[in-house]
């Protein structure tokens, strides 16, 4: 097992929600003070190298135009952290391919953040959340297939060492590529790939890459780790997929007593509570499939919108799987419930900040996760595990009315 | 009046005909074809009238390689070719008004008269105001204040519709986004192509539309050799749907001359 401290980067210094529509795409940016900004990146940094420091993985990622996350250029903070942590793994999850507009000069950048960090890129790429069209002015239909095409490229940018080689897509040209540097690791760094969808999953699975997925709770998770596995063995590979093949990402807050877990767990909920999005950003045309909006106009659940009004209680967000926190010993039961209710995984992706989450709360829980529950962890979950080869035990609750995001 | 498939290129295009005379081929908006519209019988009462279901509206297909509105103009007088259609007095709305725009600079020689009703295709306005509003980054109510003049009498009951109607409207909204995204609701090598249209054209606005506005308007009919503007009053951007009696009235006016 290994973790990783995730933090978004958000600002949250913001006037009354009831004030603005939304806090994605269109919240002006005069209300961002950069003085304040600047203060909270050294935050930030120094909290992603105390997880270092505890032998914590780093991680992060990229949104535009949000309160939520402000790190809309990932590849320079990574560039940042590249130089100034020494040993952890660095895992970018993930690069939006399907709205940048060339490929290669993400394949660039992944290898130029290779070299400087000595070979501890994990990298990853995302489709990106619906609110993200905007900002990039990117169409959201056939995104997918941008996705893939993108990404296809880019491996082969990394992988080719003979000179310029030409790529006539269906989304992308390039006359003649050839990147310097390329990376260190070989044939290529860690790809990993997010997905809430089956389909999705499957695909991954069928290229072997590494699947992540975010605050999926229990059923879904499992629906979309068993459609991995599926893709992986009708490719051809082994019966056995590797435990580090599947990552699971979760609000997580440790505390040394139950009532600091809780007032801590309760600020980690900001990413749930203030992500306030109206459905004109939240589900642009093409993002989801024509089945699935006549749906939800029948009144389905939009699990892309909303994580739902019961995950906004941290009571109830523990009960659907998206959150763990307590005591040690309390988290350490729940993540071992989940873990086994989904048919394991080998990253747990730590959601360990989150709006008024101060810092020395924040390094209070990454510390006490690092310490009290990290080792037991590794020691019941060694990295040489298969994945969906354990047996289910019984878990709580679910979330049936969910409708998966399609990747 | 009957209802066909056929495929013209690679593309399972449905096709509503009904009446008699002198062919109008008719290019319908972002909302679709309803042959139930009043305005469909007021105009085949005088016309034949051939309209498809632009590729991923309707039961039309949409193949993995059409993205843009010039593919269906290519598609259109691929169809025309199909039909043995010449001479043909082509009407367009909105996004269908821009399929008819290229199509006439194209072939400008297969049109006689030329309609275009709150059409979309263009850019007149400066860089930093869009000409066309988005209407994807607005909630849907506002959407309906630009589109009707009465929206309340106007706008589809989606709870009301059947489930195959409903993922039409979904699909269509989809479609239109793949087709107009970017650059937004026009084709910048358009304005300079419109000169070549050679019929006489008549640019039809809803008083209310709030999409295409009249600046818009006379701005486009500008760029053709011949063409006038009319207006129609207590209806938006589909003044067809909005005051069909009005509208079909025009049209036929304009192509009995």
């Amino acid at each position: 097992m290994r973790a990783w401290h995730f933090s978004e980067n958000a600002y949250p210094y913001l006037p009354p929600a009831d004030s603005y529509p939304s806090i994605r795409v269109s919240l002006p940016n005069r209300i961002y003070d950069p003085a304040k900004g600047a203060a909270l990146y050294d935050r930030f940094i120094d909290e992603w190298l105390v997880a270092e420091d505890e032998g914590v993985e780093i991680m992060l990622n990229e949104h535009h135009q949000t309160a939520t996350c402000v790190d809309p250029a990932a590849p320079l903070m990574l560039a940042a952290l590249a130089r100034l942590s020494k040993t952890a793994r660095l895992l970018i999850l993930g690069n939006p391919i399907a709205n940048r507009r060339q490929p290669v000069r993400v394949a660039e950048e992944m290898a130029m953040i290779d070299v400087l960090s000595h070979g501890r890129l994990e990298a990853g790429f995302v489709r990106g959340v619906p609110y993200e069209i905007l900002p990039a002015n990117s169409n959201p239909v056939r995104m997918n297939e941008r996705h893939w095409e993108a990404l296809d490229l880019i491996v082969k940018c990394w992988t080719h060492h003979d000179g310029p080689f030409s790529h006539e897509g269906r989304f992308f040209h390039h006359r003649s590529i050839n990147i310097w540097p390329r990376p260190i690791q070989q044939p290529h760094p860690p790809v990993w790939v997010s997905t809430t969808s089956t389909g999705g999953a499957a695909q991954v699975g069928a290229q072997g890459y590494v699947q992540a997925t975010f605050l999926t709770g229990y059923d879904a998770t499992k629906r979309i780790y068993e459609a991995y596995r599926r893709g992986w063995r009708e490719a051809g590979r082994d019966q056995h997929v590797p435990i580090d093949r599947l990552a699971y990402a979760a609000l997580i807050y440790v505390g040394e007593t139950e009532a600091r877990a809780h007032a801590g767990a309760e600020k980690l909920l900001w990413y749930v509570t203030a992500n306030k999005v109206p459905p004109h950003f939240s589900n642009p045309p093409g993002y989801v499939p024509v089945a699935m909006n006549v749906q939800l106009a029948r009144g389905a659940h939009n699990v892309v919108s909303a994580y739902g009004t019961r995950q906004a209680t941290v009571e109830g967000a523990i009960e659907a799987g998206t959150m763990f926190a307590g005591t040690p010993d309390q988290v350490f039961q729940q993540i071992k419930r989940h873990w086994h209710h989904v048919g394991g995984y080998g990253h747990l992706l730590i959601m360990g900040q989150a709006g008024f989450l101060e810092h020395d709360d924040t390094v209070h829980g990454i510390r006490m996760f690092a310490r009290e529950v990290y080792p037991r962890l590794k020691e019941i979950y060694p990295d040489t595990m298969a994945s969906g080869m354990v047996e289910e035990c019984t878990s709580g609750d679910s979330t049936k009315n969910d409708i998966e995001r399609v990747d | 009046m009957r209802l066909t498939t056929l495929q013209v290129a690679d593309v399972e295009l449905e096709l509503f005909e009904s009446g008699q005379g002198r062919p109008v081929l008719f290019l319908h908006g972002s909302e679709g074809f309803d042959p139930r519209q009043p305005f469909v019988a007021s105009l085949s009462e005088k016309r034949r009238i051939v309209a498809p279901s632009h590729p991923g509206f309707g039961k039309s297909s949409l193949p993995d390689w059409l993205d843009s509105v010039d593919d269906i103009a290519h598609l259109y007088l691929e169809l025309m070719d199909f039909l043995k259609l010449d001479g043909v007095d082509l009407v367009g709305c909105s996004i269908g008004g821009w399929i008819a725009a290229e199509m006439a600079t194209k072939s400008p020689e297969r049109f006689r008269r030329l309609v275009l009703v709150g059409p979309v295709g263009i850019k007149v306005g400066p860089s930093d105001k869009l000409d066309i509003p988005d209407v994807y980054a607005m909630p849907e109510s506002e959407v309906q204040k630009l589109l009707y003049k009465d929206p309340e009498r106007m706008k589809p009951d989606l709870a009301k519709m059947p489930d195959d109607e409903l993922a039409a409207v979904f699909r269509a909204r989809e479609t239109l986004a793949l087709l107009t995204w970017e650059p937004w609701m026009h084709n910048p090598k358009l304005r300079r192509r419109l000169q070549r249209v050679a019929s006489p054209a008549l640019f039809i606005r809803g008083e209310s539309d709030g999409l295409v506005s009249q600046t818009y308007l006379d701005a486009y009919s500008h760029m053709l050799p011949d063409a006038r503007t009319l207006t129609i009053k207590a209806a938006g951007h589909m003044p067809q749907l909005e005051q069909p009696v009005a509208f079909a009235t025009a049209v036929l006016e304009f192509l009995g001359e």
